[in-house]
């Protein structure tokens, strides 16, 4: 189905599945109660999750597959972002011009900077793409104000021309929306004490997660996909074989900048400002972690990756002591305290430090990330069954040789 | 020519903090072929070092003066320093004082301890994985050395002044023959200078002259070879990582009177300090520390008014800048040798 075998099919149907149903899945604890706050189905939270999946998936091309590790990912986001801002400042509210245009200058973006970073490879290629995203950065924060607006960054303003729409009569900022569909819109359904929150801006963007997974699979299965990995595990045999790997990482460089251009451009739809700590060189260090955490290399993995830290920035680092001390109440006050004491530089303000050994775990153990992880306890518990699952990873995280 | 004079002597205290961490940071991929990415971290410990030492010599107890009361007519309560108590009272306020320059004794085995622990708990076991996989593991550490200094000292940055003999700047200007206050520069910042040649020095001197650092080179040359000859090349390399540890630590150190140490300083430092080693050539020393004050003086420069003036957003951008036109027409760095980092 859709040019798919039977497994990458149901792969897709899963994700399609979680997709859909993520305002259920996510909200597993009755409104009031104690486990309220670990439910994740808020619009806004549900919005960063598959935003930031469809970062780390384009990601994971260059990573995962071409084995080019970049530092400077989220300069595209932030082109991304800036040139949907500017659409809908100068055209139209409506979100589809400004994920296009995001998504073009994103790739002409990521096509300057691949052209020259990619002369170079392994630490160089790092430190290459590094410095073109701290020079954006800087270039948006001070050079670039007129375009970029500096430090204070973008939203939209009334004396906007926006070309398409209009003056807006109520002399209110309009909301973006899609053909007049309003991105904020959200249906609330209550099931007894669980309240569930169905938002149009989520179903779009989990929509383009959907096509950004596709064609991800797509490229994963593809000839091209194919020389990508060769690329991976041995380019010098490649070059004696008399093949020119440059055009082939290029495209795997633009790809994966054209996805961080379509999740810029959705940061933008789904909450209508842009500053410019987005491309600050530890926002591209995030969706390393998100690759690297969920699998580098897998399908599913870079989605799993941006899913937990996302996540966990957003639910961890909301419990501080006082949620603490309430849960372990139960027991005798000195064995409370001695618990608190233990756990609480492990969240609220502390999630990162969290974050920082679960990827030094994840890297010196796991090197396959969560999902490899996953797949272990898999094989642990049904011996028997040839693990098929397996097959896949494998083949694509084949490691170049230590030098 | 005076302006010229004073860009040179302001790019030299940055120059020389870019120059000391890239130093480290070149030690460690020279001898051990490892791409440390917690250097910056390393940097930001030894800040905190001077930190946390200039805290337990004002650690102080509290009596009160029946003599005097406050303005709500309380008795007063004055806090007396243990020092004070210790060294006399002349003596312990002038330790106090000099409470920066004397935590580089107490920053030195903290950093080469952390070092040490550093490279035998977990760089070890990354010789042989590729320099993506080390790179990775070390910004893991990065973030977790990081967040564990924000959980112990907050997220603000703590002044932490240097003695008040260098309070003051000292006046070129009338050295020269220039006119009083043309070119004037902190004290701090000479010693800064001063103190990073002096370092810089001492590593060079360390390589060249001591049958340790003969064997330490005969292993970044050749170190399989070097091994057979039935030298623990292993454990000198383990000391050669504390002792980076302990060049950046110091640079962190030292530096804390110029800028207040907070807990990410380590990570702003840490990408100029890769494109500074990347710009120098990878694995050569000298090339570092060429690169550190060429690029800090680089700096400086494009700071000017004038600069500015034509070319806004300049000084933010030139080191990247450099480097990718430095990276682009000399792949090796300034001085690289061949067969270093080149797959």
């Amino acid at each position: 189905m859709f040019g798919l075998n039977k497994k990458d099919f149901s792969l897709l149907l899963i994700v399609a599945g979680l997709l859909l149903f993520a305002p259920f899945l996510l909200n597993p604890f009755p409104e009031g109660s104690a486990m309220a706050q670990f439910n994740g189905g808020y619009p806004d939270l549900m919005q960063r999750l598959v935003i930031f999946g469809i970062f780390a998936v384009g990601f994971n091309i260059l990573f995962g597959l071409t084995g080019y590790l970049s530092f400077g990912h989220a300069a595209f986001l932030g082109v991304g972002s800036y040139a949907a801002i500017w659409m809908m400042k100068l055209l139209t509210m409506n979100v589809v011009p400004a994920i296009i245009m995001a998504v073009i200058f994103a790739g002409l973006f990521a096509l300057v900077v691949g052209y020259i970073s990619l002369r170079r490879s392994g630490i160089y290629f790092s430190i290459l793409t590094l410095a073109f995203a701290q020079m954006s950065y800087a270039l948006a924060y001070s050079v670039l104000t007129p375009i970029t607006g500096g430090e204070t960054g973008l939203q939209p303003k009334l004396a906007d021309p926006r070309l398409l729409d209009g003056a807006s009569d109520d002399g209110r900022i309009p909301q973006a929306n899609l053909f007049g569909l309003d991105m904020g819109a959200s249906y609330e359904m209550a099931v007894g004490p669980w309240l569930f929150t169905f938002n149009a801006g989520y179903y779009i963007a989990a929509a383009f997660m959907l096509l950004a997974f596709y064609i991800a699979i797509r490229i994963f299965r593809s000839p091209f996909g194919m020389m990508l990995r060769a690329i991976k595990s041995n380019q010098q045999r490649l070059n004696y074989t008399g093949l020119n790997a440059r055009p082939y990482t290029l495209a795997a460089f633009v790809i994966s900048g054209m996805y961080a251009g379509l999740a810029g451009g959705l940061l933008v739809a789904m909450d209508t400002q842009v500053g410019p700590e987005r491309m600050f060189w530890t926002a591209s260090g995030e969706v390393v972690l998100m690759t690297i955490l969920g699998g580098a290399g897998t399908l599913i993995g870079p989605v799993l990756g941006a899913g937990v830290i996302k996540y966990m920035e957003n639910i961890v680092s909301k419990i501080n002591s006082t949620i603490l001390h309430d849960w372990f109440a139960f027991l005798p006050d000195g064995i409370e305290d001695l618990l608190v004491t233990l756990i609480y530089p492990f969240v609220g303000k502390g999630w990162h430090l969290t974050l920082g050994i679960m990827f030094m775990l994840v890297v010196i153990f796991l090197p396959g990330g969560l999902v490899e992880g996953g797949q272990r306890i898999a094989r642990l518990f049904g011996r028997g069954k040839k693990d098929e699952a397996a097959a896949e990873t494998e083949a694509a995280k084949q490691q170049p040789p230590a030098e | 020519m005076d302006a010229i004079i004073l860009q040179i002597l302001n790019g030299l205290d940055k120059g020389s903090a870019y120059a000391l961490i890239a130093l480290g940071l070149t030690l460690i991929f020279g001898t051990l072929g490892v791409v440390n990415f917690a250097h910056g971290a390393l940097f930001m410990i030894g800040a905190f070092c001077a930190v946390t030492f200039s805290r337990l010599l004002s650690l102080s107890y509290e009596t009160v003066d029946p003599t005097k009361t406050d303005f709500l007519g309380n008795p007063a309560k004055i806090n007396t320093p243990y020092v004070q108590d210790w060294f006399g009272m002349q003596t312990g306020s002038v330790i106090i004082d000099w409470a920066v320059p004397l935590s580089i004794l107490f920053a030195i085995p903290v950093m080469l301890a952390v070092g040490v622990i550093m490279e035998r708990g977990l760089i070890k076991h990354f010789y042989h994985r590729p320099h993506a996989d080390q790179i990775l593991v070390t910004f893991g550490l990065a973030i977790v050395l990081q967040e564990i200094i924000k959980f112990y000292y907050g997220a603000n940055p703590i002044p932490t002044p240097a003695p008040a003999v260098f309070a003051g700047s000292f006046d070129f200007g009338t050295l020269m023959g220039f006119d009083p206050n043309t070119i004037i520069y902190p004290y701090w910042r000479l010693v800064y200078f001063a103190f990073a040649v002096a370092i810089i020095a001492g590593v060079f001197a360390f390589l060249q002259f001591t049958t340790f650092g003969m064997v330490v080179r005969a292993g970044m040359a050749d170190r399989e070879t070097v091994g057979l000859l039935g030298i623990n090349i292993d454990k000198r390399f383990t000391i050669m990582f504390g002792i980076a540890a302990a060049v950046a630590g110091l640079a962190g150190v030292m530096y804390t009177p110029i800028n207040s140490p907070n807990y990410h300083m380590g990570m702003d430092f840490l990408v100029l300090s890769f494109v500074v080693v990347v710009v120098g050539g990878m694995g050569s020393l000298p090339g570092a520390v060429l690169a550190g004050f060429v690029l800090g003086i680089l700096e400086s420069f494009a700071s000017m008014a004038i600069v500015l003036e034509t070319i806004p957003g300049l000084n933010q951008i030139i080191i990247y800048l450099v480097a990718i036109i430095i990276l682009l027409t000399r792949p090796r760095g300034l001085m690289g040798r061949k067969g270093v980092m080149e797959e």
